[in-house]
């Protein structure tokens, strides 16, 4: 915006308000080992629930769903650190705190709705959910 | 659509017939001769003043904030007519069908206009109404030239612009949905709405909503990056605050209302069953989305205008704000808690005791940090020197009547009552008493306020205040029938009732907005004679109030760079503490300013949208399919585009600056 100095009583400021400059604390730097690392990462954990589906290796769906969606948890960390760069100082730890209000938006959201539905199903369609438990118990 | 037509009238038109235009109705025919006779009147005076080219570069290529923020409120202002005269429409059909008198509106009709009345009330009046005020002030009250991403603004603003046409243009052709404001399924599924109504609010929504997320990031951004130095987080404006607050919200929230009507809209045009009962498809879900976007709007709506209040009550108080940092927690904390509510709108939908207990209760916490705010008001109030100008009116009679909208809110949110109020005029009388005592209250006490800064004269004082009461008394006319109505079990939506001991509730509330009428056209005679009697009521100081935040040491209306030089920041009410230092205005040192340049692709971008919207209503394909190819076209093409920046000399910085303390010398030295 403004050359440094050009503040109205003479002193100059921290620049990173009004000026926009990385400074300590700015963009987290990106490097080749970072993202070779997470391409790595990425690869295996992509790798290893399509092989949990194609090999059958686990008989128990339940148990195998719970395992490929806990990899697809560490996956997403894996993006966010490698690929996105967060960590607690990047932006002078604003991208960690706008991530900790999604990941809370994000809970309520998600977490609250299942809740929802489930209680609203379960009370107003009392056949419906008879017949989903027959369908599951097979 | 007539079995004879051909395959190309088809391909060329999509289901777009000559009946799709309704001159059969009166209604609508006249209200269209009338449109269209101010509308061309207005062409032809602009064409008469050759005002076509000052437009084009001034304003609608401006990627000023101050430019863009007062279109914005045109455009609320606008839509506002709009918006009331359906609202006149509804309460003159709801005094008359009574008994064998059906009243001179067919239920199809009434039904797309209370839709009507509600969503262009919320999207198309409010939104713009709050995003232009922060649009204007944020970027002055922290000392910035501009928003981080300038030519973002400008686009947000036309593709806002465009949702409203594809609006306004669903009254003259085709219909409009008669769902209500949220278009509940099933009744806005295909097999239920049939025609285009439901396509038009789909559309219009979607293209508004992709400016004002854009517009919601944009802000964010200014006010973490762009503030001047020294103003910390605990030193910014109160109405800083609640626009970080605010945008915060409307950049978590928007995307949900995006997802719930692209679902919908796959329902309607591919055959999905996201929300129909057949199949699969579960219509709770999108009351349950749409309502995790619903309750935080309102807070996004509200959050700005407490900003206001909180400006306005410390200014024409003369003190600092009371419990600076109170007011800061209660907006974040109304911001955490608004995501946690929002089920408090379908109680009755069986969810069961423990989820009603659960979000019951946390409507009724989110009451109190409102509360602290309302204390925080009032203490600030106690003990000063209040002066009753038109701003501090408007702020006495939101601190009265949202008080007591509150009060029926939190009656509202004990579930086992709502049962017994749900869906009735309560809620209506409810929610107008909060959004027109707290947001548009609001918009009028930050429009009288800010007004002197933007243009450089104050709004008239005498009917400012003939506006303020006739609004005041109005609304209270208008709304308390309908508390009376709702507590006696009288549903909302209804276009014809039996029961004629009920009639004379609604022909007061008739005559209630009658004077909310009168209040509007107050409203535009004060605006009227301020610009007839500007040299009367100029101000040269640039700070007509003894204002306290940086916007107020600008001159008035303030330059393009608003700031030749960045302040520093050192306390709260940063201008204040500037005056009690003895501030002097520079008079040399000045450097050339880096600015952006106008750009017309926003205006481009917005109609291509608009373009993009019809042809998707009417199942042109071609158009759509066109314009949206368009779309990415120029946006692309955009991005190329390098010679976007522009410096102010820094003669012409001297100059200007020179002509501000020539004015604040005779002023000074005037009697």
């Amino acid at each position: 915006m403004s050359a440094p100095g050009n503040e109205i009583d003479g002193n100059v400021g921290d620049p990173r308000g009004a000026h926009g400059h990385p400074g300590d604390g700015g963009i987290a730097h990106a490097s080749l080992k970072g993202y070779l690392t997470g391409f790595v990462l990425a690869a295996i954990l992509t790798v290893v629930p399509f092989w949990l589906v194609m090999g059958h290796v686990i008989d128990d769906a339940a148990i195998a769903s719970a395992i490929i969606l806990g990899l697809a948890a560490v996956q997403i960390v894996v993006h966010v650190v490698y690929f996105l760069h967060m960590d607690t100082a990047s932006e002078h730890g604003w991208n960690m705190l706008a991530l900790i209000f999604t990941a809370v938006l994000v809970t309520i959201v998600l977490g609250a709705s299942i809740w929802v539905m489930y209680t609203e199903n379960a009370n107003m369609m009392p056949m419906a959910s008879q017949a989903l438990h027959h369908a599951m118990g097979r | 659509m007539t079995p004879h037509r051909s395959a190309f009238l088809h391909f060329l038109l999509g289901r777009l017939t000559l009946s799709a235009i309704p001159y059969d109705n009166p209604i609508i025919v006249w209200t269209f001769v009338v449109v269209a006779a101010l509308g061309a009147a207005l062409l032809a005076t602009i064409t008469y003043h050759r005002l076509w080219g000052h437009l084009w570069r001034e304003w609608f290529t401006s990627i000023d904030h101050k430019r863009i923020g007062i279109m914005y409120l045109v455009l609320a202002i606008v839509m506002l007519l709009r918006g009331f005269a359906d609202a006149v429409m509804m309460r003159t059909q709801q005094a008359i069908a009574f008994g064998g008198d059906l009243g001179y509106l067919p239920p199809h009709h009434y039904d797309q206009i209370f839709t009507a009345h509600g969503s262009i009330m919320i999207f198309f009046v409010a939104m713009p109404l709050i995003v232009g005020l922060m649009n204007y002030v944020m970027p002055m009250q922290i000392g910035a030239r501009d928003v981080a991403f300038p030519f973002l603004n400008n686009f947000s603003f036309w593709m806002t612009v465009a949702g409203a046409v594809l609006f306004m243009l669903s009254l003259f052709i085709g219909d409009f949905a008669r769902t209500g404001w949220l278009g509940y399924p099933p009744v806005s599924e295909l097999r239920q709405s049939p025609g285009v109504g439901v396509d038009y609010y789909i559309w219009g929504l979607q293209i508004a909503g992709v400016g004002t997320l854009l517009s919601g990031i944009n802000m964010v951004v200014t006010i973490l990056k762009m503030r001047a130095p020294g103003m910390t987080l605990m030193r910014m404006p109160v109405f800083t605050w609640a626009a970080l607050c605010s945008n915060a919200l409307i950049v978590a929230a928007f995307p949900i209302l995006t997802a719930a009507l692209a679902l919908l809209a796959l329902d309607r045009y591919v055959g999905t069953h996201f929300f129909t009962s057949s199949l699969g498809g579960n219509v709770m879900m999108y009351i349950n989305l749409i309502w995790i976007w619903g309750h935080p709007e309102v807070y996004i709506l509200i959050l700005p205008m407490f900003g206001v209040y909180s400006e306005v009550v410390a200014t024409f108080s003369g003190k600092r704000l009371f419990g600076y940092s109170s007011m800061v927690y209660a907006t974040v904390a109304i911001m955490i808690l608004s995501y946690l509510v929002w089920l408090h709108h379908f109680f009755t939908m069986g969810s069961g005791a423990d989820v009603n207990s659960f979000f019951a209760l946390t409507t009724m916490i989110i009451s109190i940090p409102t509360g602290v705010k309302i204390f925080n008001w009032l203490f600030t109030m106690y003990r000063g020197r209040v002066r009753y100008d038109v701003p501090m009116l408007w702020t006495i009679g939101f601190l009265f009547t949202f008080t007591i909208g509150g009060m029926t809110g939190v009656m509202l949110s004990v579930a086992p009552a709502d049962f017994m109020l749900h869906n009735s005029l309560f809620v209506v009388a409810h929610f107008h008493n909060v959004i027109i005592g707290g947001v548009v209250f609001g918009a009028f006490a930050a429009i009288n306020y800010w007004f002197p800064k933007a243009f450089g004269f104050r709004l008239d004082p005498f009917w400012g205040k003939v506006s303020f009461w006739f609004w005041l008394i109005g609304f209270w006319v208008a709304f308390t029938p309908l508390y009376v109505l709702g507590l006696m079990g009288v549903t909302r939506r209804l276009s014809h009732f039996t029961d004629p001991r009920l009639q004379i509730w609604f022909q007061i509330a008739a005559v209630g907005s009658v004077l909310i009428f009168l209040g509007i056209l107050a409203f535009l005679v004060q605006v009227y004679v301020s610009i007839r009697r500007r040299d009367a009521l100029r101000d040269a100081t640039g700070d007509p109030w003894n204002g306290r935040t940086l916007e107020w040491s600008t001159s008035s209306p303030p330059p393009a760079y608003n700031f030749a030089f960045t302040p520093l920041v050192h306390d709260r009410d940063a201008w204040t503490d500037m005056k009690r230092r003895g501030f002097v205005r520079p008079a040399s040192g000045f450097q050339p300013i880096h600015l952006p340049k106008n750009t017309g692709a926003g205006v481009v971008l917005g109609a291509l949208s608009l373009f993009c919207g019809f042809g998707l209503v009417w199942h042109i394909w071609w158009l759509a399919g066109a314009a949206f190819v368009g779309i990415i076209a120029v946006a692309i093409g955009n991005s190329f585009d390098t010679h976007r920046d522009r410096h102010v000399p820094a003669e012409e910085v001297d100059r200007v600056e020179r002509e501000y303390r020539r004015r604040l010398a005779a002023q000074a030295s005037a009697p």
